[in-house]
């Protein structure tokens, strides 16, 4: 086997690694689903989600993650054809696109606990933070990993490595996204249905 | 745009697969959020509308986005035993939980054995 041969086995065994690990992750995420649908209807007295959420707003947040998915696409894209400036201006607009929507999920919660509506006020509010935050916390690690691809390829030259990388850390933001999907279609639209 | 740094070679992932999936996915999400923030149908039968177009915007997100299908085969099996996982988590959960919702209404034993009596034809 070649050199080139060998790098990119070794790079198919990294990406099926990655993917089972996704999966796990998927079974992480249905747990929280189900907690959630079981307790959507306790609320203790406390308000449930059609006086809660705001739907416009999160309307929002789903199209800028949505758009962001796409966005990195395009930086996979860019990098898989060797150019190092596409990649790097689709990275940072991913980057960015990312930041507004983690503050827009923080800017929800804090109105929602300033209201006093924090996750001790009841089982389906608790269950919702945990749900929406592990998603947010997913978010932001993804952020940070991007971060750290940005400063690499910004400081040092374009290498195979890095496309694999950058093909790994697209699996994850994609998978994020449809994750953000399902909590977008139960959490929000069937749970703030009135 | 610079020259690239790599050798160029024919990628098998092309712009269309991807315009074509966000623009799908965007439509998807409006479709549901327009079913549901105008009500346009009963509340039972919009949970499964809006289920099924969860659902759709998967497959378009796996097909378009993450390219399940192509290259490594055992890709697509651990998906479909991971589909299968969180299925029996989520549905199992929501099914069991309900025959205990009903087991424990708000009643004493013999209300409950009243209500039986009426109702489940015991």
């Amino acid at each position: 086997m070649s050199r080139a041969e060998e790098l990119v086995a070794i790079h198919e065994k990294k990406t099926l690694g990655f993917w089972i690990y996704l999966m796990t992750d998927c079974v992480l995420f249905a747990a929280l689903f189900a907690t959630f649908a079981v307790l959507r209807g306790a609320t203790a007295g406390g308000p449930g989600g059609p006086e809660l959420f705001d739907m416009p707003f999160v309307l929002i947040e789903t199209i800028i993650l949505l758009t962001s998915s796409f966005t990195i696409g395009m930086a996979l894209l860019g990098s898989v054809r060797g150019y190092k400036t596409q990649t790097l201006v689709w990275l940072f607009i991913t980057f960015a696109l990312g930041v507004v929507f983690l503050s827009m999920e923080l800017y929800e919660f804090m109105v929602l606990i300033g209201e006093g509506h924090g996750p001790q006020q009841s089982a389906f509010l608790s269950s919702y933070f945990t749900l929406v935050a592990t998603h947010g916390i997913h978010i932001a690690i993804g952020l940070l990993w991007m971060a750290v691809v940005i400063v690499r390829l910004w400081r040092h030259k374009f290498k195979k490595t890095d496309v694999n990388r950058l093909a790994l850390l697209g699996l994850f933001w994609h998978f994020l996204d449809i994750i953000w999907i399902f909590i977008f279609s139960f959490v929000y639209l069937i749970g703030g249905m009135a | 745009m610079k020259k690239p740094q790599l050798d160029h070679h024919h990628s098998p992932v092309r712009y269309v697969s991807y315009v074509v999936g966000f623009v799908l996915s965007i439509a998807t999400t409006l479709l549901a959020y327009f079913f549901v923030v105008n009500q346009l149908l009963p509340k039972e039968t919009l949970i499964y509308v809006v289920l099924v177009i969860a659902v759709v915007q998967l497959i378009v997100q796996l097909v378009f986005f993450l390219h399940l299908g192509r290259g490594n085969r055992w890709k697509v099996i651990t998906f479909a035993f991971a589909a299968l996982v969180v299925v029996i988590v989520v549905v199992g959960s929501l099914w069991i939980m309900k025959n205990l919702d009903y087991n424990m209404m708000n009643m004493t034993p013999d209300q409950m054995t009243q209500y039986m009596n009426e109702n489940e034809g015991i």
